[in-house]
């Protein structure tokens, strides 16, 4: 070890050696790397193996010139997997390529076609799609429900977030409302009892005592006899958005007057409050009312549908109910209730989709970002503070409200079980994850963590529990995994990549002795909010802006934001 | 030129007061501005001038007197409800919106000016897409006006200092004042810079657009060179009104700035 100029870590040495190498030569050696890698995870499992190696290869693939190279090595890559298998891996990247050879300026315009046909055909080909590693199977079509659903409520609590930048922890009280509402109006909740005889009450009555209140409008399937409020649910739907809106307007009123950390508190606060009166409402007040049905929640809800007239009218191409419907078969699937809730579910999500990025480019919208930016300024610019704070709170309501009715209807039962302050941070983590204010990365934020909550958690691991063990995952393996990752560590130029890379190498050794000291099998999601805050921690150290970020976001959480109170009297005056 | 309470004023502020708990920040000031005139209101630094602003444009409420604005009383309105009734204003250290663009900002601007709700922005009716691009075409009217149509889609932070100002400016005459308040509007440009403010804004803003500004500036010069009036504040009274003149001239007005001892030398000067 001589004192010599050139750098003395081990890393800059053999950075600075490796750059001296001629780049061909150089790409080589990390193709090869990559593949072992790649090959070396076919011993632990064969379609994580597989996918690493695919995508390793789509990578290098991008880095060729474009024609006629990339295009041939694209057209081998899928025809292989055609051939070999998975055919619909092949099908999905055949897909994703042909969409990067789209111009820039048109991609805007065919990808969301693309995705929105993708989606609605989801049901058809979901029992068809390959295995993805560690995932497993694709999410199937009742978890997707549930993804568009929170998929609605993220993109209502972004309005609250993300564009008028007020923090609000409790929206889970405008899911809850939402639910209740339904429940309310599609129930036999507030059925009532009388007996049939006349003049007899209902503890002396002799013969089996019936509902004392029926109001049937326009609801579907309801058995004869059956009492309490029934409404059609469409209606309920667009019903339960308004009175979550006034709702959230109520709430509004006396707590948006509060600036940020107050306002958060507060939000916390009714968003406790209201399970609370969800859980204990079956005697409000001591007065034998019973509004909620308490722990029990209320169930079931009536089935959605379009009515036997229209269903009719269209030769049975609308369902009459979605419960008893589905006998027809397309395209080798047989239709089922569950499809039919995944494509109305698709329908709501569009049309809050289109309804926020309407209101993002309003003067509404314009309001509501200054107001996010400077709360002062805004108000000297003539935008009056309460009233545009107020319809964000009541427009974040109203989807919310939707949203949370549209899933109790889907799942016929509303439990006050549902409604925990975890929600509500799960949502906002949600809108964190996919970048706060840009209403495409809440989409896909919602969409990951929703499934994960669904079904991701459990499929991983079982995959973990099926796949790694002590002696899979032995000195060997892991060693060679350390060495390789270390070497691709020093050769990584871009910031990001070597943040994967050093992720990876924890990874390897958190699992080398972790496998030593817990016995599998683990249930993986009894970790969910550990994992949860793990990730929102990632993406908080290394992208605070979200994954696909608002330009304007991400500018301000990385500069901050200037916003001096000027209402703060003993200052102001003392500079004035 | 002592005019209070004739016709020809826009604005008529009658014994206000601002209280900080035991601070008196503003002291029963009464205070007049007419139609059409540039006024500057000085003082050292701590005279209350800001207060007085802020009380102006209904960011404090002021704890005693009334302020009139076109014969409509309009003490403790809310900011945004003064603004609607003609009051126009920018800021000491600029508060523009950071990162919207040049023309987002003075968008923002015309806030009271449109009528686009909720309901019709979603459905985007006719009418709202006309007024739409109405307001498009007279922001980039207005950003024309103070030179800055070429950076029009610029995030606000990303212009320079003097064009901030500017943009604020814009921003402030999109909300179609009577009166605009500028509170110091040249603080930080260079001397050239300054002198093509006050340029702007007597011949552009008093002489062309018949605008009423209300000033706070300490550039005497930009002062000296652009008002019709000058008002004097000093521990939150007003101790002087007058002309520039006048003003400049005014004992108490040297006082304050440069204490008793200059009024005395200058006494003794003026003697010999």
């Amino acid at each position: 070890m001589g004192h010599t100029a050139e750098p003395v870590d081990l890393q800059g040495r053999l950075s600075a050696r490796w750059h001296e190498l001629p780049e061909l030569q150089r790409t080589g050696v990390v193709i090869a790397l990559e593949l072992v890698l790649a090959g070396l995870l076919l011993f632990i499992d064969k379609a994580l193996g597989f996918g690493v190696g695919a995508v390793v290869a789509v990578y290098w693939i991008y880095r060729l010139p474009p024609v006629p190279w990339r295009l041939a090595a694209q057209a081998v890559l899928v025809a292989l997997f055609l051939a070999l298998g998975p055919r619909s891996f092949g099908i999905l990247l055949a897909a994703a390529f042909a969409v990067f050879w789209i111009p820039e300026r048109r991609r805007s315009l065919v990808v969301p076609a693309v995705a929105i046909g993708a989606a609605i055909f989801y049901p058809f080909y979901q029992g068809h799609m390959f295995t993805i590693p560690v995932f497993g199977s694709w999410p199937d079509v009742a978890t997707g429900v549930v993804m568009l659903v929170f998929v609605m409520m993220a993109i209502g609590l972004n309005i609250v977030v993300g564009y008028a930048g007020l923090l609000d922890l409790g929206y889970v009280a405008f899911y809850a409302t939402g639910a209740y509402t339904a429940a309310f109006f599609t129930s036999q909740q507030f059925a009532g009892q009388k007996c049939p005889t006349p003049g007899v009450s209902v503890t002396n009555c002799t013969v089996a005592v019936v509902p004392r209140h029926k109001f049937d409008f326009g609801a579907i399937g309801l058995t004869p006899g059956t009492g309490g409020i029934h409404i059609s649910v469409w209606l309920l739907l667009l019903l339960s958005g308004v009175i979550t809106a006034v709702f959230g307007i109520v709430i509004g009123l006396p707590t948006l007057r509060l600036r940020g950390d107050y306002l958060a508190i507060v939000t916390l606060g009714f968003g406790e409050i209201l399970p609370q009166i969800a859980r204990n409402g079956d005697n409000l007040f001591g007065t034998g009312v019973n509004l909620t049905n308490g722990p029990n929640g209320i169930t079931p809800l009536d089935s959605i549908g379009f009515g036997n007239r229209l269903s009719d009218a269209t030769g049975g191409v609308l369902p009459s109910n979605f419960l008893t419907c589905c006998k027809a078969s397309h395209f080798g699937h047989q239709i089922q209730s569950t499809d039919i809730f995944f494509w109305v579910a698709i329908v709501l999500l569009l049309i809050t989709v289109f309804c926020s990025l309407r209101l993002q480019y309003s003067r509404l919208g314009r309001a509501w970002i200054a107001i996010r930016e400077d709360e002062t300024a805004a108000a000297a610019m003539g935008i009056p503070l309460m009233r545009t704070k107020t319809w964000a709170y009541a427009s974040g309501a109203f989807f919310g409200g939707v949203a949370g009715a549209y899933y109790a209807v889907f799942r016929s039962a509303t439990f006050p079980g549902d409604f925990f302050f975890n929600i509500s941070v799960f949502i906002l983590c949600m809108v964190i994850l996919g970048g706060m204010g840009n209403i495409w990365g809440v989409i896909i934020g919602a969409a990951f963590l929703a499934y994960l909550n669904q079904e991701g958690l459990a499929n991983t691991g079982s995959w973990l529990n099926t796949n790694l063990s002590a002696n899979s995952f032995n000195l060997l393996v892991a060693g060679i995994f350390l060495a390789l990752l270390l070497w691709l560590l020093v050769r990584a130029r871009e910031q990001m990549m070597r943040y994967v890379l050093v992720g990876l190498i924890v990874v390897d050794l958190v699992l080398f002795v972790g496998l030593r000291i817990i016995h599998l099998p683990i249930d993986v999601p009894l970790y969910a909010s550990g994992i949860y805050g793990l990730i929102i921690l990632i993406v908080m150290l290394l992208r605070p802006e979200g994954l696909i970020p608002s330009r304007r976001r991400a500018a301000e959480l990385h500069e901050g934001v200037h916003d001096e109170p000027l209402y703060d009297a003993v200052h102001a005056g003392a500079e004035a | 030129m002592t005019d209070t309470a004739t016709d020809g004023n826009l604005l008529v502020a009658e014994d206000v007061r601002k209280e900080f708990g035991g601070l008196i920040a503003v002291n029963n000031v009464s205070f007049t501005v007419p139609r059409g005139r540039v006024i500057s209101l000085i003082g050292p630094n701590g005279a209350g001038k800001t207060t007085f602003f802020n009380m102006l444009t209904g960011v404090y409420k002021p704890t005693a007197g009334s302020i009139t604005l076109l014969g409509e009383d309009v003490t403790g309105k809310p900011p945004h409800a003064i603004t609607a009734r003609g009051i126009g204003r920018t800021f000491q250290n600029i508060r523009l919106f950071q990162n919207m663009s040049a023309i987002e900002n003075v968008m923002v601007g015309m806030h009271t000016r449109m009528k686009a709700n909720l309901f019709n922005s979603i459905i985007r009716t006719p009418f709202v897409k006309r007024e739409e691009a109405a307001a498009r075409a007279r922001a980039l009217d207005l950003l024309q006006e103070v030179g800055l149509r070429r950076k029009a889609h610029e995030a606000a932070k990303n212009l320079p200092y003097g064009e901030q100002r500017k943009l604020e400016v814009a921003r402030a005459l999109a909300t179609e004042p009577q009166l605009l308040l500028l509170d110091e509007p040249t603080a930080g440009m260079n001397p050239q810079e300054s002198a093509e403010f006050t340029q702007f804004v007597g011949h552009h803003l008093r002489d062309e657009r018949k605008l009423t500004v209300l000033m706070i500036e300490h550039d005497m010069r930009v002062v000296m060179g652009v008002s019709d009036r000058v008002s004097v504040l000093d521990y939150g009274e007003k101790i002087a009104e007058g002309s520039p003149r006048e003003v400049q001239r005014n004992e108490r007005v040297i006082e304050a700035y440069l204490g008793k001892a200059a009024v005395e030398d200058m006494k003794r000067q003026g003697l010999s």
